[in-house]
């Protein structure tokens, strides 16, 4: 069964490899942005006192970039990716076979991590080298909250795919929540600058704590409890509500 | 020996009633046909055998473990549009204990390993799933409506491959509307009409329950009167169709023999003999209900 699950995580990773699209929102893009706005607007270099005195393309935007990799894999590829095998009949096909269609989820969201792992880390190093972006302060606190807040978004992704009648309107409802989530987050408007009530909305949906946590961890602070609670609470509502709602067919 | 048994299986889905009753039992190497119109009950019982579905009342008793001795052919279900042929059938192998050699199989098949699913024929699509089907070594496959959507030419190739397929002594519970696969596949087949088993028999022997009537259409010149006095003949009609009377002679037996020793086929022109076929068998045995 084990060299089962291997085989099937082997050809998943190749399947998601095939896809252009997939590979270009979840690590080309993310990375190519940091990059690309880094070393082309002086202001992304140059210390800012409302962001505490470092720059925005420290902390605040790596994190940003980071955030970006995952909700793209944990609201877009993932949900879609499951609800087209749905559709198209792959997980009942497999509920024939030894192999339990549950192992083929395992595959996907294993995927999804090592995905996120890979253009974090990509995030990280070459935006170390290119920009002199600080390596995470408290790399373990970094560590810890990257997969917290993975494993909540990829828990929401599940979620979606689990009440999603079709793979359009599960495209369409991801990338409507993605929008609203970065902005939250502080893609758009850093969590520093944001209104004192829009920060305290920011702080209970899961993609501000996660950015916030990054944030944080990445300047060598301790994430702070609320955020940590709040990741975990959504990751346990979605993940609960997900294993019910899930179907096969 | 039975290895399929299936005894008053009914299956509803709320109030819609898919299959009403149905029993049957196939023998361990036979191709078991199960033939019925759209909406008959046809796949609702073979996934019930599959153990895709539990029957709401009766019972299903395979004598075979139904993910590893059991391989299924499903209508509407595919693969990812990017895997390959090779992957897709080395992925499928991979999952059970004694799996077959799934490079011979790809090229009895005719595939080709390189290909993407998403660029193959909706033919290569089929054997391919066949091919998966079989990927197991299984006891026993399942294969619902397998020629549905081909071409002549796509259907008669997988045809070929199913009989290859029976003679490695595989137990194949086949489902299909076509009865021309039927005559060519099946040893032994139940109709269904309506959720209900309307016969269970070889197709000789379906035909011959419609009737089993033959019948001959020639024109001549000569008195056809005579005729009539034979046993093997049931009726003689005649009628003008333009370029001399055309007649219909029908009857059972050795018919065409019988007529010939009276008349000698070098006095007609045009002779050709008509038999009863599985449709007209399987209309009889199910029109009544549904038209």
């Amino acid at each position: 069964m084990t060299k089962a699950f291997g085989k099937l995580a082997a050809v998943e990773a190749r399947l998601f490899l095939r896809e252009p699209m997939a590979v270009f929102f979840a690590i080309v893009l993310p990375v190519g942005l940091l990059l690309a706005l880094g070393t082309t607007i002086p202001a992304f270099r140059e210390a800012d006192p409302s962001l505490g005195g470092q720059r925005l393309v420290d902390a605040p935007f790596t994190a940003m970039m980071v955030l970006l990799s995952v909700v793209t894999l944990g609201l877009s590829v993932l949900p879609a990716g499951l609800v087209l095998y749905r559709e198209r009949g792959v997980l009942r096909r497999l509920s024939t076979t030894p192999v339990r269609p549950g192992a083929l989820l395992s595959a996907q969201l294993l995927i999804n991590v090592v995905v996120s792992v890979v253009a974090t880390t990509l995030t990280l190093v070459l935006g170390h080298l290119v920009l002199g972006v600080p390596t995470p302060g408290s790399p373990w606190a970094f560590a810890g909250v990257f997969v917290l807040g993975t494993l909540t978004v990829l828990a929401i992704g599940l979620l979606l795919a689990a009440v999603a009648p079709s793979s359009r309107v599960v495209q369409g409802v991801g990338a409507a929540l993605m929008f609203p989530l970065l902005f939250l987050a502080g893609m758009w408007l850093p969590r520093p600058l944001m209104p004192e009530v829009l920060r305290r909305i920011s702080d209970f949906t899961p993609t501000g704590a996660f950015g916030q946590g990054l944030m944080d961890t990445l300047g060598g602070h301790t994430p702070q409890p609320l955020h940590l609670a709040v990741l975990a609470g959504w990751a346990l509502a979605a993940g609960l509500a997900a294993a019910r709602l899930f179907r096969w067919e | 020996m039975a290895i399929i048994t299936v005894d008053h299986l009914r299956k509803t889905y709320g109030t819609r009633v898919a299959v009403e009753d149905v029993s049957f039992s196939v023998k361990e190497g036979e191709v078991f046909g199960i033939v019925g119109r759209n909406g008959a009950g046809k796949t609702t019982t073979v996934e019930c055998v599959a153990g895709l579905r539990t029957p709401t009342a009766g019972t299903v008793t395979v004598d075979a473990d139904l993910k590893e001795q059991v391989g299924v052919q499903l209508q509407e279900c595919s693969l990812p549009d990017k895997i390959r042929v090779g992957e897709a059938l080395a992925l499928y192998a991979s999952f059970y204990s004694r799996p077959a050699d799934w490079r011979a199989l790809a090229e009895e098949a005719g595939l080709d390993l390189r290909a993407p699913f998403g660029k193959l024929s909706g033919g290569q699509r089929q054997r391919l799933s066949v091919a998966l089907a079989l990927v197991g070594s299984p006891r026993i496959a399942i294969l619902d409506e397998l020629t549905t959507g081909l071409d002549p030419r796509a259907r008669r190739e997988t045809w070929d491959l199913i009989a290859r397929i029976r003679e490695r002594g595989v137990t194949i519970l086949l489902v299909t509307h076509f009865m021309e696969e039927v005559e060519r596949l099946c040893d032994r087949v139940a109709v269904i009409s309506r959720g209900r088993v309307r016969a269970v028999d070889t197709p000789e022997g379906l035909v011959a329950r419609a009737g089993g009537e033959q019948r001959l259409v020639f024109h001549t010149d000569d008195p056809v009167d005579d005729l009539r006095a034979l046993p093997e003949v049931a009726s003689v009609t005649v009628a003008d169709v333009g370029n001399g009377p055309e007649v219909t002679v029908t009857g059972t037996g050795e018919l065409l023999s019988a007529v010939a020793a009276v008349l000698p086929p070098s006095r007609t022109r045009g002779l050709r003999m008509e038999r009863t076929t599985l449709d007209d068998a399987f209309l009889v045995l199910t029109g009544k209900e549904e038209s």
